[in-house]
């Protein structure tokens, strides 16, 4: 199905099943511990035998030897791979620059260099401390802030278009003639997806087919990474990944595990499993890219932009990408002057990519700080100053309108159910005992992406459906909307549908990642569901445009037909996909949020509470309230995280990130969230798909970081401007205690 | 993990005898430390004797007045103990104030003044280490030192003791007891029990070889308001930046120890004669000599704000 012109009333409309606060139905299977995750997947292939994973010892150089004879000898031992034993690098998948396996040559610290296999995982662990690599040390490049200064450009757009500064009206002389202007140095810290699960898979070949279960969000990149690193053809792999726990951008792409999973069953002869030991998850895998960005704003009297330069650089190994921390600032306030730029140096850490809201999360993070310290400038309400600065197009090309955008109302429906009014606009003025206490408010905002996915649903004998697609469920809630998604257009009750996902033997969906997954596949699902119903009218004698599918009956005038009588002589099948055409790129397809905070900071100790949190969004239609509104407190959850807490402490002589667990790489635990609170405005949005569905992964974590350092600020009258806000950077400077 | 023999003692002269014969013997009791560092081969015992069966768990009275403490009465158990909680209270504060639940169910009160230190290097074991494997230096030293020592350390290692209960106990002047291989006793205060790293930074504390911690006794109690301010860059969960137990008596007099500063919890008693000054007063003769890295030397002022703010709390 190709979605090009908005969508009209559908079956979808009825809002019978989607759009109702819906339980999960994994729920049961994941609060009994029912649900198989990748590294409990004990049925799936019998003798399994167990995988550890040698990490590199230094960041930068080569392994001039590795001595393995110990390891092969100890007791269990079933094989052990070296990295050694192949010349180069295994051909690196999709998506990334760092290679998982293979050659001599070290690039970051905890790649991966060996893997033994045992009868058990103790014995895979104490073997693997038996092997002995020498290495030959090169000077890395370890310093963000020391390559900066050289790091070239990294052009927007391509080709002959490609430009190293962006610029839309004169930047230059509107922030000169600016009555009111800003000009400030911002930093944002790498940081970890340290999601619960960590890396895990079970490998397990049949002659030449080899199967991995295991644990990723987007199944056809990493089937596709996976015969282009072990030089396979694609029909000869599956990927299993049915439960995920979480992944953040960091199962996005196929990492060491699968790759070692695979070679080391080759190698024995028995199927492998292996989950990548917690202190190799930082290190070995991808991370965000911390940053050093630098807004400019320039603004009139009454608080209109008339200039905004935002620019960012961050660092990867050679043939990285930047992190794109400039992406919202292209769309959120209007200014007819604008400026933008990238850089990016080469380090020698381990790779930066994707992680939740990529861009936009330490984006927004410093431009609404700076936009909070020019309300303060204006003497202007940081509300105001949003809404006075609003777009319904885009920016820098005003062609192109928002197809919706509801971020003023997000902002006055937070304002009022905060109370907002009672914030104190000069800072440091109020007190409760020991405690300063603050509000803070930021805009969230980020893209919705149109991408393809497909799906089949299959109508029963038994008159129940079921749905296949390698669509994945990363804790998201996934499983829920689909089943809404079938229910509802095929007029039966929701315990009706069995729902299969994560599997590559299905049709390729969008996957999860880039809050893509919901909206798209849901709508190919619904292309799916379309196709059923025509198959089902047909079988039943009816004209599908005129048939009604509704309580377990196909209707049409005066004739109603139990729908399972469709499949009486066979099941039916309905498969097919979304696709989109122009609309989505005439329209700009983004979603909104106004999120507000609470904060006391302790007078004496500098430690900051969180009190209250208020995220408002505006993403399309909401499919499931209360799988939404766990995604967005989960972000929220995380944008504390990084307001207050999270960074990858990097050690520039040894070139790692220190703190590479989960006792000193801090996320926010339960003590240090409290009162949390999400509004839906819940606008079905037409052009963006026949769901009239948007991502909401994402944005409920853009903005709130910058939401609690402007509350933060409000209370201390300390503005700090490189994240995290932990305690040491305001101390000095808080009000005197009295 | 490289393999152990495992052996479960029944009396604590035996469990003594057990570890002193055998070259990288330990003791074992609530294990939550020591087992998670086996599985990182930062310790590589070749024999464990659990002493988890020598009925050292009970807390009683001493003839002083005081409290003995068994060495495997669980911090859970200390922590609830009602005398503990009456007479004690900064005890109760500060164990609450570490770990989590479940921690606190497993670990002893021996075990949690035998936890060794949370570097970030000591628990890389491809990076030098001189507690961990002494003679390779200290990657501390210039590297990521935000949570370590800022006094007492030395050019060899900045690591700091991480336990909350023990800043308590040396507040209370607490005393160790122990049984030796031979059988003898000894006691060991409290301020002597933990060792400042020196040139020989491996060593955590002045027990010998197979010497075993069978008790901690208290003195009598002294009154006064109870106090445990623990600061850390999350609301829990987490080791602290600095740590502040005080006793505070009505004239504003009393007594202070800081956690999360060195190899030890660190009290100046002479620095207390100035509790009544202010804490200002009280840490600049606390803090005297202090050798911060650039990253921590905020530890400082956040001590003197901490107990600022203990103090302020005493007065109510």
């Amino acid at each position: 199905m190709k979605f090009e012109t908005p969508a009209t009333q559908n079956p979808i409309d009825q809002m019978k099943v989607i759009g109702r606060a819906t339980d999960r139905i994994d729920g049961p299977l994941k609060t009994t511990g029912m649900a198989p995750y990748a590294y409990e997947r004990h049925d799936v292939a019998s003798g399994q035998a167990y995988g550890y994973i040698v990490g590199a010892a230094i960041a930068k150089g080569r392994i001039t030897t590795m001595d393995t004879s110990r390891a092969k000898a100890a007791p269990g031992v079933l094989t052990v791979l070296s990295t050694l034993d192949h010349d180069k690098p295994l051909p690196l998948g999709m998506m990334n620059i760092a290679h998982l396996y293979g050659g001599a040559e070290i690039a970051h610290y905890h790649q991966a260099i060996a893997f033994v296999v045992a009868e058990t995982f103790e014995q895979a662990r104490a073997a693997a401390s038996l092997i002995q690599t020498e290495y030959a040390r090169d000077k890395g490049r370890f310093d963000l802030a020391a390559a900066a200064p050289s790091a070239p450009y990294e052009p927007s757009g391509s080709g002959a278009d490609a430009k190293d500064i962006e610029r839309v009206g004169d930047f230059a002389a509107a922030y000169a003639a600016a009555p009111v202007t800003i000009d400030q140095r911002y930093t944002t810290p790498g940081e970890s997806h340290a999601m619960m699960e960590p890396f895990a898979t079970i490998a397990g070949w049949e002659s030449e087919k080899l199967t991995i279960w295991t644990s990723n969000q987007m199944i056809a990149w990493n089937k596709g990474s996976l015969a282009k690193a072990l030089s396979l053809k694609p029909e000869n792999i599956r990927v299993d990944s049915p439960y995920i726990g979480g992944g953040f951008g960091g199962k996005l792409f196929l990492r060491a595990d699968a790759v070692l999973a695979a070679l080391g069953a080759k190698a024995c002869g028995r199927p492998v499993k292996v989950a990548m030991q917690r202190p190799l998850m930082i290190n070995n895998a991808t991370h965000r890219p911390a940053t050093i960005q630098r807004i400019q704003l320039g603004a009139t009297k009454d608080g209109k932009l008339t200039a905004i330069h935002h620019s960012s650089t961050s660092s990867n190994l050679p043939d990285g990408k930047p992190e794109t921390a400039i992406a919202q600032t292209k769309m959120l306030y209007a200014a007819p002057n604008r400026e933008y730029w990238l850089k990016l140096a080469v380090t020698d850490l381990p790779e930066g990519n994707a992680m939740r809201a990529p861009g936009e999360a330490p984006g927004l993070m410093v431009l609404e700080m700076a936009m909070d310290e020019l309300a303060e400038k204006l003497g202007m309400d940081p509300v105001e100053l949003r809404v006075v600065n609003d777009t319904q197009v885009d920016p820098g090309d005003p062609s192109r309108p928002f197809s919706q955008r509801h971020l003023v109302e997000c902002l006055r429906t937070g304002a009022e159910k905060f109370g907002w009014s009672r914030r104190h606009a000069k800072p440091a003025q109020v007190r409760e005992g020991k405690w300063l206490i603050g509000m803070g408010m930021a805009v969230g905002f980020r893209d919705s992406p149109n991408t393809k996915s497909a799906a089949r649903i299959r109508l029963e004998k038994t008159g129940r459906l079921t749905v296949e697609t390698d669509m994945t469920d990363i804790g998201t809630g996934t499983y829920t909307i689909m089943a809404q998604t079938a229910a509802e257009m095929m007029g039966v009750p929701i315990d009706h549908v069995k729902v299969i996902l994560g599997d590559s033997d299905f049709p390729v969906s969008a996957g999860s990642g880039g809050q893509w997954g919901a909206n798209n596949a849901t709508s190919g699902l619904y292309a799916a569901c379309v196709k059923l119903r025509e198959q089902v009218a047909q079988q039943l004698g009816f004209n599908a445009a005129d048939a009604i599918f509704a309580d377990g009956k196909v209707s049409a005038g005066n004739r109603s037909v139990p729908l399972a009588d469709a499949a009486r002589s066979g099941p039916l099948t309905g498969e097919d996909g979304i696709d989109y055409g122009d609309i989505v790129k005439k329209n700009q397809l983004s979603t909104f949020a106004g999120h507000f905070v609470e904060v006391a900071v302790d007078a004496y100790t500098g430690e900051t509470r969180i009190r209250r949190m208020l995220a408002v969004c505006d993403a399309g239609r909401i499919l499931n309230p209360k799988s939404a509104r766990s995604q967005v407190i989960g972000a929220m959850v995380m944008g504390a995280g990084a307001a207050m807490m999270e960074e990858l402490a990097v050690d520039k002589r040894f070139g790692y990130f220190v703190n590479h667990d989960l006792a000193s790489y801090e996320v926010p635990v339960h003590a240090d969230i409290p009162h949390q609170e999400v509004i839906f405005l819940d606008y079905p949005d037409d052009k963006s798909s026949p769901m009239k569905a948007k991502g909401i992964g994402e944005l409920g974590l853009c903005g709130v970081g910058a939401a609690i350092a402007n509350a933060i600020y409000n209370a201390t009258g300390v503005r700090v401007r490189d994240y995290p806000i932990t305690l040491d950077k305001h101390l000095e400077k808080l009000p005197a205690i009295a | 993990m490289k393999s152990f023999t495992y052996e479960r003692a029944k009396t604590p002269a035996q469990a003594a005898a057990a570890v002193a014969k055998q070259q990288g013997a330990k003791f074992l009791a609530g294990g939550t430390n020591l087992l998670d560092l086996m599985k990182l081969e930062i310790e590589t015992p070749t024999h464990l004797v659990d002493v988890q069966d020598l009925k050292l768990d009970r807390i009683e009275r001493t003839d002083e007045g005081g409290l003995r403490i068994g060495a495997l009465v669980t911090n859970t158990a200390l922590a609830a103990d009602a005398t503990v909680r009456r007479d004690y209270g900064v005890l109760t504060r500060a164990i609450v104030a570490g770990a989590s639940g479940q921690l606190r169910n497993k670990a002893t009160t021996a075990g949690n003044l035998l936890q060794r230190t949370r570097c970030p290097y000591f628990y890389d074991t491809n990076q030098p280490c001189n507690k961990r494997k002494p003679g390779t230096g200290c990657a501390a030293i210039g590297g990521f030192s935000r949570q370590l020592a800022v006094i007492g350390s030395s050019d060899h290692c900045i690591a700091t003791y991480p336990s909350d209960m023990a800043v308590a106990m040396r507040l209370l002047d607490a005393t160790v007891e122990t049984v030796k291989a031979d059988g003898k006793t000894r006691s060991i205060a409290m301020a002597d029990f933990h060792r400042l790293p020196g040139d020989t930074p491996e060593r955590d504390n002045e027990l010998e070889r197979g010497e075993l911690i069978t008790a901690v006794t208290l003195p009598r109690p002294i009154g006064g308001t109870h106090l445990y301010h623990k600061v850390r860059d999350r609301a829990s969960y987490a080791f602290a930046l600095v740590s502040v137990a005080a006793v505070i008596q009505k004239d504003g007099s009393g007594r202070a120890a800081f956690g999360g500063v060195a190899a030890r919890p660190w009290r100046v008693e002479a620095a207390e004669a100035a509790m009544t000054q202010g804490a200002r007063a009280v840490a600049s003769g606390v803090f005297a000599g202090a050798k911060p890295t650039e990253e921590n030397q905020f530890k400082i002022l956040l001590a003197e704000r901490t107990l600022a703010s203990v103090m302020a709390q005493a007065k109510g």
